[in-house]
């Protein structure tokens, strides 16, 4: 994709700005309604989940301890495997979200959450909820877009490394909590220069990623495995064998969010004073969806609905599934793209757009169209627009 | 001993590591959710009824609970609808009971969630939240001479406390009740047969059943002529409190007179209002369309912030006190004093005089 400024025809250039915040009305009352709406069946299912999750972990590791057994290896690794990606997708991710303040229960809260992962919550709760959230797809503001390592959009500057990122794409799926807290840390930007890497700010940030991982490593990697006395061996490779399945398994769910075809990109300028409603077209366009079963949507995390996750990134996740309908309807009203498609298509998608941007552009692709300038706005993307669509100027 | 203080240390640091990221309570509290000292919970033990609109709630605190005072309160939470809300009960158990539990005995108050919750819904076996208990509507050491108390409706609970705890020390006691009947009383019969035995003078006041209405410090001048020569202890609605505590400045013994609200008077404003945060110790007076990160940033307060939209909940902090609206959808958060409510500063804004700790 080449950012939505640049294209020869843009996907929103029949909407007015009126129609801009129009969408952004509708999306507020559809959010509001949600919101008002929550409660006891909402809390029973978040702890439903957290409990089955528990008692899989606990139990797989049970099995674990007797894991020479092949039998035993088998069932204890695949338990684990699903229990840790659980806890990260649907319970980890989405509490850190704040989707679940609203139970003002300090054991499920977005300030209190530690996961399964290398990366500690605070950290991962900046890059994501904050820069990914906040700036989705926009080139230079949303490190998401190839995570700093690698190009994927035709507007990110090709330069020779970049040949090799099929390659770093694949390593970084199996590692990819380490690359994540790798990310959360900003380790390039923070350890090209001397006065970064010697900055307090960082060296604590470093301290902490390091004790975390210590905590994992010592956990998966010599505790377990020394409870399961001779099984040792056996129980490091289920447990590096568990952190794998997942790692893969987040990766790819990940990379179908906004990699796939039909996915915008956006320029630094075009965000420069953004209202509420072009925020949200912004989402509505930054996201892809991934069609499938109820199961896929719970091991997912719920980022089967990226576009609903991206429009509401605190609304409970078990309702997504129940605005989808109302999105897509929205989507077709105002003439846009609603991108989704099964796993294994938009995984095949996202990777051949890793493959194809390892190359430098070609043919249309290589053409760089000069973006219009937008006169500076000082909309905030907190303040609603009213209804009727008229006034949206900030003060 | 101190060896195995150590080796039990060591081995739960083990178990630490075998549960990280999160800690062993939190599997141990599905199985024995009063163990957990860190979070004080309590278990239902039984449920009595009062009357038509009170339950009497018999608690089996956890560990972590530390012996009450006659006449203090206790914090209890309970989840209404998903969302935990904590409210504040006068304990009327006394503090020496063999068994350990505690009782405290709520009034469904009409509109009010927790009250109506704990009245209606609440049942054996449930496990409800906690808090330590505190209150400064004690009892002295030495027993008064003579004491009175002035009650209404439920007022009447932290001095059943006090009643129950400390009656055999006491030899000239006198309660001015006020309900809006007979039957609303509650402990009515635990109050007549006190008054029977002799051991209480009560004066029963009924609102609905006279047209005499509200009691007024005259009427209890005329039922209790010594009145300023009692150590007097109050409970019950705000402007009776409010009243009391005039008439017995204007008797020049203000001090003999001693006061427990239930409900701190909180101001909720259409917007605006004044937000102190408690940290920093700054002051700013908002006029509820600007977020209150916004204000404080302006007064120089240091705030963490992120994405200044609501999304990415870096800027959370606690509401100790007071009434805050959600510019986004309106909703109204209120916290009492001893709350801790997390609220999002970048989209909300004050809705009357409120406490933000930052």
């Amino acid at each position: 994709m080449t950012t939505i400024q640049r294209k020869k025809t843009s996907p929103i250039a029949h909407l007015t700005p009126e129609d801009i915040e129009q969408i952004g009305i509708e999306l507020d009352a559809i959010r509001d309604e949600v919101m008002a709406s929550r409660g006891a069946k909402d809390a029973a299912y978040i702890r439903r989940v957290i409990a089955w999750q528990r008692g899989l972990e606990l139990s797989s590791r049970g099995i674990l301890l007797f894991s020479l057994f092949p039998p035993a290896w088998l069932v204890g690794t695949a338990g684990l495997s699903i229990a840790k990606i659980l806890e990260n997708m649907e319970i980890g991710h989405n509490i850190m979200h704040g989707q679940w303040d609203f139970l003002r229960d300090p054991k499920i809260h977005s300030t209190k959450w530690e996961w399964d992962n290398a990366s500690p919550s605070d950290q991962w709760k900046h890059s994501h909820n904050e820069l990914h959230h906040t700036y989705t797809n926009v080139i230079g503001r949303d490190n998401d877009l190839g995570y700093g390592i690698m190009r994927v959009d035709e507007d990110q500057k090709w330069i020779p490394l970049y040949l090799g990122q099929p390659l770093w794409n694949f390593v970084n799926a199996c590692f990819f909590e380490y690359g994540i807290a790798a990310y959360d840390l900003e380790l390039g930007k923070n350890l090209a220069t001397k006065k970064r890497r010697q900055d307090p700010g960082f060296k604590a940030r470093l301290k902490q990623t390091r004790r975390k991982i210590g905590k994992q490593v010592l956990k998966d990697y010599i505790v377990h495995p020394a409870l399961s006395g001779p099984s040792f061996l056996h129980t490091i490779a289920a447990n590096a064998v568990a952190n794998l399945v997942r790692n893969l398994w987040t990766h790819s769910v990940i990379m179908c969010g906004h990699f796939p075809n039909g996915v915008e990109t956006f320029e630094k300028t075009s965000i420069e004073g953004e209202t509420r409603g072009e925020w949200y077209l912004r989402q509505m366009l930054g996201s892809a969806n991934i069609s499938g079963s109820k199961a896929m949507h719970l091991m997912t995390g719920n980022l089967s609905h990226q576009i609903e996750h991206h429009l509401f990134p605190d609304m409970p996740s078990n309702r997504y599934h129940q605005v989808a309908p109302k999105i897509k309807d929205l989507f077709q009203r105002y003439g846009l793209t609603y991108t989704t498609g099964p796993l294994p298509k938009q995984v095949a998608s996202a990777w051949w757009k890793v493959i194809r941007l390892s190359f430098p552009n070609r043919g249309e692709a290589a053409i760089r169209r000069p973006i219009e300038k937008k006169a500076p706005a000082t909309a905030t993307r907190w303040r609603r627009a009213e209804a009727p669509a008229t006034e949206t100027v900030a003060p | 001993m101190a060896v195995i203080r150590t080796l039990g240390a060591g081995a739960w640091r083990v178990v630490e590591l075998i549960t990280t990221p999160v800690v062993p309570a939190d599997y141990l509290d599905v199985i024995a959710p009063l163990r957990n000292a860190q979070v004080l919970r309590a278990k239902v033990e039984a449920v009595r009824p009062e009357t038509a609109n009170s339950v009497t709630l018999v608690l089996r605190p956890g560990r972590g609970w530390v012996r009450h005072e006659p006449g203090q309160y206790v914090r209890v939470g309970v989840d209404v609808d998903g969302v935990r809300l904590w409210r504040s009960y006068s304990i009327t158990s006394p503090p020496w009971r063999s068994d350990g539990r505690i009782t405290i005995t709520v009034n469904a108050v009409p509109g009010g969630a927790v009250s109506t919750e704990l009245v209606r819904n609440v049942k054996r076996g449930m496990i409800l939240h906690l808090d330590v208990p505190t209150g400064e509507f004690l009892l002295d050491e030495t027993r008064p001479e003579k004491a009175l108390f002035v009650t209404a409706g439920s007022g009447i609970t932290p001095v059943m406390g006090m009643l129950r705890s400390a009656l055999h020390e006491m030899t000239d006691v006198v309660l001015v009740h006020s309900a809006r009947t007979h039957e609303a009383v509650v402990f009515g019969s635990e109050l007549r047969t006190l008054a029977a035995e002799g051991r209480i003078r009560l004066i029963e006041r009924h609102t609905r059943a006279s047209d005499s209405g509200r009691l007024k410090p005259a009427d209890i001048a005329e039922l209790v002529p010594d009145l300023f020569e009692r150590q007097t202890w109050a409970c019950g609605p705000n402007e009776m409190l409010d009243d009391l505590e005039t008439h017995w400045a204007d008797g020049g013994v203000a001090e003999r007179l001693r006061t427990e609200r239930f409900r701190p008077t909180l101001l909720t404003s259409g917007g605006g209002g004044t937000v102190t945060f408690s940290k920093s110790g700054t002051v700013v007076e908002t006029d509820g369309t600007e977020p209150i990160l916004d204000s404080g940033e302006t007064a120089g307060v240091l705030m963490k912030s992120g994405c200044r939209m609501g999304i990415c909940f870096s800027c959370v902090l606690p509401l100790r006190e007071g009434a805050v609206r959600d510019l986004r959808d309106g909703t109204l958060t209120v916290a009492e004093p001893g709350d801790n409510i997390p609220i999002q500063p970048c989209v909300t804004a004050a809705a009357g005089p409120c406490t933000i700790e930052g």
